[in-house]
Parts: C-alpha cells; sequence; structure tokens
C-alpha cells in the first residue's frame, strides 16, 4: 500500500515526466542484476558437476535438469501429477479455511470461549502436522484423505490465529457507534467485524496458501498418494536423479506461483484498506 | 463529590486475588479436562483401533519415552534440532546482513533466494541424502537447507528498511563499521529476524521429525513409524504427544528469548498505542 502511494506522489512530480527517470532506471537495474543472479546461479550449478567438484551421477548439470523439464512437460502423466497435488491443496487450503474462519470468528467474538479454549489451542497449534502422518496412514491408507488431514491440520492454524486476532481488533467506537445505531447482530458481522477481519484473514490466507502445498508435496512423498510427491520419490527408487532434481525444480515454481497468485489477492481485496500493517504478521 | 470517594473503597481484597486465580486456572485446564473426559469415556463405550483412551496414552508415555529411550531416541534428536537452529540463525543472520547492507548483492540474489524459499523442504531430502548419506551430518544439513531461508529473507528486509534517519546520524557520529552493526543495524532488524525465526522453528521441527522417519533407525521420528508399522497403537500416539510437548516448549523458549530480545520494540509498541 506504502508503495502504491509512493508511485503516484512520484508520477505526479514533473521530473519523472522525462523517458528516463532515476526511479525506472533503478527499476531497470533491478531486473537486470536479478536474471544475471539467476543466470549466476544456474551458470555454478552447471559448473559444479561439470568440473567433477559434485559427482555428476547424483548432481546433474542445469543444462540436463532443464532438458528433462521440458521433457516431462510433454508427458500427460507429469500435468495429471501436477493436477494431484494442486487438487489435495486446494481441497485441504478450502477446508482449513472455511472451518478456521467460522470457528475463529465465533471464538473470537465470545471473550468467554477465548478464555477457555486458549491453553488447547496452544497446545494443539505447535504439534509438527508431520507427526500426525502414522495416524492420518493407519486411518485411510494412501489415499487423498490421509493427506488432506495433514495439509488441514497444518494449514487451520494459520488461518484461525489470524482470524481470532482480527474479529478481536474491531475499533471500540467504531463497535459502540454501531450498537447505538441498532445494527441487528448480523448486519454487525457483516459490516463491521469481517471488514476489519478482512485483512487478518488475509494475511492468514496467504500464509496458510504456501503451508497448504509444503504439506501437499510432504503428504505425497511419504503418505504416498499419487502426485508431485511421489513422483519424487519413485525416480529416487529409480535412480533418476535428474528427473528428481527437475521435478524439484516444479515444486519451486508452483510454491513460488502461490506466493505471487496470492499477494495479488491480498491486495486486490484490501485495495480499500488504509492501513499499513506491516507484513511480517505470524 | 461523594460519587468519587466511594470508589476508593475496595473489600474483601484477599478473597477476590484467590477468586481471580481460581478463575483463570479453571479457564486454562477447563477444556482440556472436558475433552480428555470426552475422549476417555468415548474410548470405553465405543472403542475405535486407532482411538486409544487417554490413559493407555499416558500408561505408554510413560513406559515408551521415561527410562533409556530418552537418551537413545530422544536427546539426539533434540541435538540435531538444536544445532540445525543454530546454524540456521548464525547462518541467516550473518549472510543476510552482508547481503541487506549490499545493495547490488541484494538485488543480484534476493530473486534467486525467493525461489529457493517456495521450494517445498522436505523435497530437498532425498537429494541431501543422495549428497551426503544418510547419517547424522545429512539430518543437520537438511534442517539448515530448509530452514535457513525465512531467517537469510526476513534479515536481508530488516536492515534495508533500517531507518535513514538513524543511519545517516550514526554516519555523522562517525560510528566505525563495527558500531554500527552492533547498535543500529541489528537492533532495527530484529524484529524481522525474529518474525523469521519463528517461521524457521516450526520447519526446522519438520524436518527433523521427517528426516528420521524415513532416512534413520533411531530417534523420534522413526521411533513413531516403527510404532505405526508395528500397530504398537498406543504408543504411537504417546509419540505424537511428545513432539507435541517439544513444539509447546520450543514455543515458550522462543517466546521468552523474543519478549527479552524485542524488550525495546514491544516497549515502544505499547507507547504508540496508548
Amino acid at each position: 500500500m506504502a508503495t502504491a502511494d509512493a508511485s503516484t506522489i512520484v508520477a505526479a512530480s514533473p521530473r519523472s515526466r522525462s523517458p528516463r527517470s532515476p526511479r525506472q532506471l533503478r527499476t531497470l537495474r533491478k531486473i537486470a542484476l536479478g536474471l544475471a543472479g539467476i543466470l549466476g546461479f544456474l551458470l555454478t550449478w552447471q559448473l559444479l558437476p561439470t568440473l567433477g567438484i559434485v559427482d555428476p551421477r547424483y548432481f546433474p548439470t542445469a543444462t540436463a535438469t532443464l532438458a528433462q523439464l521440458g521433457q516431462e512437460m510433454r508427458d500427460l502423466e507429469f500435468w495429471r501429477n501436477v493436477g494431484r497435488t494442486m487438487t489435495a491443496w486446494g481441497i485441504g487450503l478450502v477446508i482449513a479455511t472455511v472451518l478456521a474462519t467460522v470457528l475463529g470468528t465465533v471464538i473470537g467474538l465470545v471473550p468467554f470461549l477465548r478464555r477457555a479454549t486458549h491453553t488447547t489451542v496452544e497446545f494443539l497449534r505447535p504439534i509438527p502436522s508431520v507427526a500426525l502422518i502414522p495416524l492420518a496412514v493407519l486411518m485411510y491408507g494412501y489415499q487423498l484423505q490421509a493427506a488432506l488431514i495433514i495439509i488441514v491440520f497444518a494449514s487451520f492454524w494459520q488461518v484461525f490465529i489470524q482470524v481470532l486476532y482480527g474479529v478481536a481488533d474491531v475499533d471500540a467506537v467504531a463497535r459502540d457507534t454501531a450498537r447505538s445505531f441498532g445494527l441487528s447482530r448480523g448486519s454487525r458481522i457483516v459490516n463491521l467485524v469481517f471488514p476489519t477481519a478482512l485483512p487478518y484473514l488475509m494475511t492468514g490466507l496467504r500464509l496458510a496458501a504456501a503451508v497448504a502445498l509444503i504439506l501437499a508435496v510432504t503428504a505425497e512423498m511419504f503418505i504416498g498418494n499419487p502426485g508431485l510427491g511421489r513422483a519424487i520419490m519413485l525416480a529416487q527408487n529409480a535412480g533418476q536423479w535428474t528427473t528428481v532434481y527437475a521435478l524439484v525444480v516444479v515444486t519451486g515454481l508452483l510454491g513460488l506461483i502461490v506466493n505471487l497468485v496470492f499477494r495479488v489477492i491480498e491486495r486486490r481485496s484490501l485495495a480499500w484498506h488504509q492501513s499499513v500493517r506491516g507484513e511480517e504478521v505470524l | 463529590m461523594t460519587l468519587y470517594t466511594s470508589t476508593v473503597v475496595t473489600p474483601r481484597r484477599r478473597s477476590r486475588v484467590w477468586a481471580k486465580i481460581g478463575e483463570s486456572t479453571l479457564y486454562a485446564i477447563g477444556l482440556p479436562i472436558i475433552l480428555l473426559v470426552i475422549w476417555g469415556v468415548w474410548a470405553t463405550i465405543a472403542p475405535a483401533k486407532f482411538f486409544p483412551s487417554p490413559v493407555e496414552i499416558i500408561q505408554a508415555f510413560v513406559d515408551t519415552w521415561v527410562g533409556p529411550a530418552f537418551v537413545t531416541d530422544v536427546l539426539p534428536s533434540l541435538g540435531r534440532l538444536a544445532l540445525g537452529i543454530i546454524l540456521s540463525i548464525l547462518i541467516g543472520i550473518a549472510a543476510g546482513t552482508l547481503i541487506g547492507l549490499v545493495r547490488w548483492l541484494r538485488e543480484l540474489l534476493e530473486p534467486t533466494f525467493e525461489f529457493f524459499r517456495a521450494v517445498p523442504p522436505p523435497v530437498l531430502i532425498p537429494i541431501v541424502a543422495v549428497l551426503v548419506g544418510a547419517n547424522d551430518a545429512m539430518k543437520v544439513v537438511v534442517i539448515v537447507a530448509g530452514a535457513v531461508w525465512p531467517i537469510l529473507l526476513n534479515t536481508i528486509e530488516g536492515v534495508r528498511a533500517t531507518d535513514a534517519v538513524m543511519t545517516e546520524t550514526a554516519r555523522s557520529f562517525a560510528l566505525r563499521p563495527a558500531e554500527r552493526l552492533r547498535y543500529l543495524t541489528l537492533p532495527a532488524a530484529s524484529p524481522r529476524i525474529m518474525a523469521g525465526v519463528r517461521q524457521s522453528l516450526s520447519i526446522a521441527l519438520i524436518l527433523m521429525v521427517i528426516s528420521e522417519m524415513f532416512y534413520s533407525s533411531s530417534g523420534l521420528g522413526f521411533k513413531i513409524v516403527y510404532f505405526q508399522r508395528n500397530y504398537l497403537i498406543a504408543e504411537m500416539w504417546s509419540g505424537i504427544l511428545l513432539l507435541g510437548l517439544i513444539g509447546v516448549l520450543l514455543a515458550a523458549v522462543f517466546g521468552l528469548v523474543e519478549r527479552r530480545v524485542l524488550r525495546w520494540y514491544h516497549g515502544i509498541k505499547e507507547v504508540e498505542r496508548a
């Protein structure tokens, strides 16, 4: 939000009308350096196995990996695996978000519930979700449900905690105003509590989306339900290291896309919001 | 006038304090006890195969973890976890400060680092396992490789966002670089750094558990999977319980450290809010 304001101010000043303002130059420089960094990284990756610093059998070159990636992309099974991973991710994220929003709103609005659930929440939240993998395997075997347990448990807390804080953050004056204007309970929730909690919800959603992807891939790797994670393990067991690296790159790219998309959603949905809350809320 | 004087009288003060303490204890342990009782009753009325009663789990917990298993399985796991976290923090802050201070370096590396952060950390396990070998070092490397990114990127961001006026003040007071680092840059970045450390802790714990579950013959994660594969359900639950306790402990330690490190910061925030 702050950057958007700054850019409009700069755009209004006459200096920036010149085709190459310092600001544009800086952006250009940043992009060029960033690209140079990526190229440098690829070059290092290429040189490490070529010069024999690491064993090329287990650490294929960048070109070999990218070539393999190109080949994978022509394979329908690869895209099915991407689809499976993203399906598990999507279902898990939706379940977790709906559950967390409903429970977080109810518990956050009732002080009694908030006090009563505090210790339970503080104990359940730090349990690493992967600790539940054995239980999930026992209950559902190698099915999607087992992965969903892990994904939902991990991403639920991210949203829940944010909603809990957000709902409690309602401005006292605004609340009293709404009450004295005789707004009904439902109308208060829609017009007052929801807009207050929305920035928190969006932060929680963005964090949960990243966590859900991590756990979706992890579950596929170690529970064995089909998807990118299992493809990595299968390639590893078959000794196809180039494929392993190519798929790891794919998971990284998926993570980047998820991050970018949710950052855009966050910015879009909060375009009306004036606050300049920090990004680091967690 | 009399209206105001009447509020000064506070009779029965001591009993009220006790009532308050009792009330908050009741709030703190009320729901957990209710949930445990429901679970216990449920497990006796309709025994589900994979959900033993809390009493059985506690029994298994004592039998499994109290004694030599604590030394052979739990302590090494915790040691690796601690080593991994400490290395991540050291590397993350050192590299992050350097990169954050040098602008071209930051612009050069940031996009690449964003990619590394986006890679789900567990996929690094097979790669590290084959490069380092399935040993203790591999588990520490896995933890560092996954947990260093949030600290590193948050340090870069924190160092970069140091208040310009303060930087210039430090410069005009001719602070030496080491002094500037100690008294300006690191404190200014510390709220962000701590936020990064908090993210890293949960990643580190996840990686510790997974790397032991699937690439080890000892340790906490291995034990849990072993119990599951042998249908020792109560023991498996006791392992999950222990991991939960470790998670709570880690969060508590972090809370203490954060309160100490960021005491000045919380102080400023409170003044601003008041």
